[in-house]
């Protein structure tokens, strides 16, 4: 955390169309716009190894070609691509194989293995690299659990662009524990390093099924994991939003504190690094036909800073109305600064930001492509 | 035979249109390709060795199925990037 609060500030920006990376003077008012880089791949995620503070690993496919992962350790200046990217196991003879559609979620390893690597796919797969990204393996315990096609469903089960492993949290404390996050299928743990998984969604509705709180089927849209207090997890669900202490062994549904005209339903999540108790969050209408847009077209940014005892809307520099957003659930993030930025990208091509945690927000950039996920990092001065 | 690469995988082959082909099968075929180019197949054929969704291939004017097709030193392999947009 010393390290990227000593480095100017960088928002990795994946879109449709290829990446930009926007930098940041020290005071976070001013942000230069880099790129496209890959302009034309369908980038999903661009993040930056937080371990070494300067690799950067790339998902993306094309239109036409396949799924892919590019890496660079020049911080964007060259890039090689995946030896050999994620892919299932080829099937046996009258088996039904499966196949990597896109790369979805990158996620660096536990800061004590260098060098690993998580992929979440879609459909949903979990991958493992220990070579930093040029050749991935699957994790066996997920693709293969004898519970996986259950868990995952099928096809008609996931979102519009196919269904999504997520939300891939390592627990700092323990390399072997991890989460992951899937839409659909729910929450799901290992703490074996992921040879066996066990679902963790008590407590979570599922309404969109016949029994409202399944075991599983669940349809988390981001799922974060606090790292000073990593027994706390946060969920912004399809049916809500949620926190829940593993002490309490359940998740509890926060959002309904929200304002009822505005609701709990969005895509992503994200926490303050320092302070377990507070979160952000972008509400969206999901109502009758689910128009996923900003509710009667006035966005806003909802945070918590009691854990989900209440919350407080911060929509100060935003279009007042007849703004039409929609954030997708990798497009939230929070820096490492004090105060912590808070930035969020819409599918309209634009980035806004906020730099005193809950003064007025600015617009970072417009202009581009339908964007997918954005990322707080930092690199060298 | 020869072997015509659409621009998006021309990175791939230092931006060549056309490369020289080696194989008795396309599966043999792209099995070079993939040893001199590394990454091309999986761009345009999937871990289940199917032909991606986008992506058609022709041996001279025949839409290929099947990489298992045989191919002959005279063919022209054509492949394709086709309906993608928007």
């Amino acid at each position: 955390m010393k390290r990227t609060q000593q480095r100017k500030p960088v928002l990795l920006v994946s879109t449709r169309k290829g990446a930009f990376i926007l930098r940041g003077d020290a005071s976070r008012r001013t942000w230069t716009l880099t790129g496209p880089l890959f302009l034309g791949h369908v980038v999903h995620h661009l993040v930056l190894d937080s371990r070494d503070g300067r690799t950067l690993l790339m998902a993306a496919r094309t239109g036409h070609l396949g799924p892919t992962v590019f890496r660079s350790t020049d911080f964007g200046k060259s890039w090689k691509e995946a030896e050999r990217p994620p892919a299932f196991r080829k099937a046996g003879e009258g088996e039904q194989g499966r196949v990597v559609d896109h790369v979805f979620w990158l996620a660096p390893g536990h800061a004590s293995e260098p060098g690993v690597w998580y992929a979440g796919t879609s459909p949903q797969g979990l991958f493992r690299s220990e070579d930093g990204g040029m050749t991935w393996e699957g994790v066996a315990g997920f693709n293969e659990h004898p519970m996986n096609g259950k868990w995952t469903g099928g096809p008609q089960d996931g979102t519009p662009d196919g269904p999504k492993l997520h939300s891939i949290l390592i627990d700092p404390r323990n390399a072997a524990h991890m989460y992951i996050g899937m839409s659909s299928g729910g929450v799901f743990e290992t703490t074996d390093k992921g040879k066996d998984w066990r679902p963790l969604n008590k407590g979570c509705r599922a309404d969109f099924l016949p029994t409202p709180e399944p075991e599983y089927g669940h349809d988390p849209h981001c799922v974060r994991l606090h790292p000073l207090q990593p027994d706390r997890l946060y969920q912004q669900n399809h049916c809500g939003i949620y926190r829940m202490d593993r002490s309490e062994g359940r998740w509890v549904r926060i959002g309904e504190k929200m304002p009822k005209k505005v609701g709990d339903i969005g895509f992503p999540i994200v926490l303050h690094p320092r302070d377990p108790d507070t979160a952000w969050v972008v509400p969206m209408d999901g109502g009758t036909v689910w128009p996923r847009v900003s509710p009667d077209g006035k966005p806003a940014v909802y945070v918590t800073r009691n854990a989900g005892k209440s919350w407080a809307r911060q929509d100060k520099g935003l279009p007042k109305n007849q703004a039409w957003w929609t954030v997708k659930r990798q497009a939230m993030t929070a820096d490492a600064h004090d105060p912590v930025g808070i930035y969020f990208a819409t599918t309209g091509g634009e980035v806004w930001g906020n730099r005193t945690e809950g003064g007025a927000w600015t617009c970072v950039a417009r202009h581009l492509p339908e964007i997918y996920s954005l990322e707080a990092a930092g690199f060298p001065g | 035979m020869t072997v015509s690469i659409p621009s998006p995988l021309r990175s791939y082959t230092g931006g060549t249109h056309i490369v020289e082909g080696y194989g008795a099968t396309l599966a043999e075929v792209l099995a070079d390709l993939n040893e001199r180019y590394p990454g091309f197949r999986f761009r345009i054929v999937t871990e289940q060795d199917g032909i991606r969704r986008h992506i058609k291939i022709f041996i001279n004017e025949e839409l290929v199925r099947d990489l298992a097709d045989k191919v002959q030193d005279s063919d022209a392999i054509h492949i394709i990037c086709a309906l993608s947009g928007g």
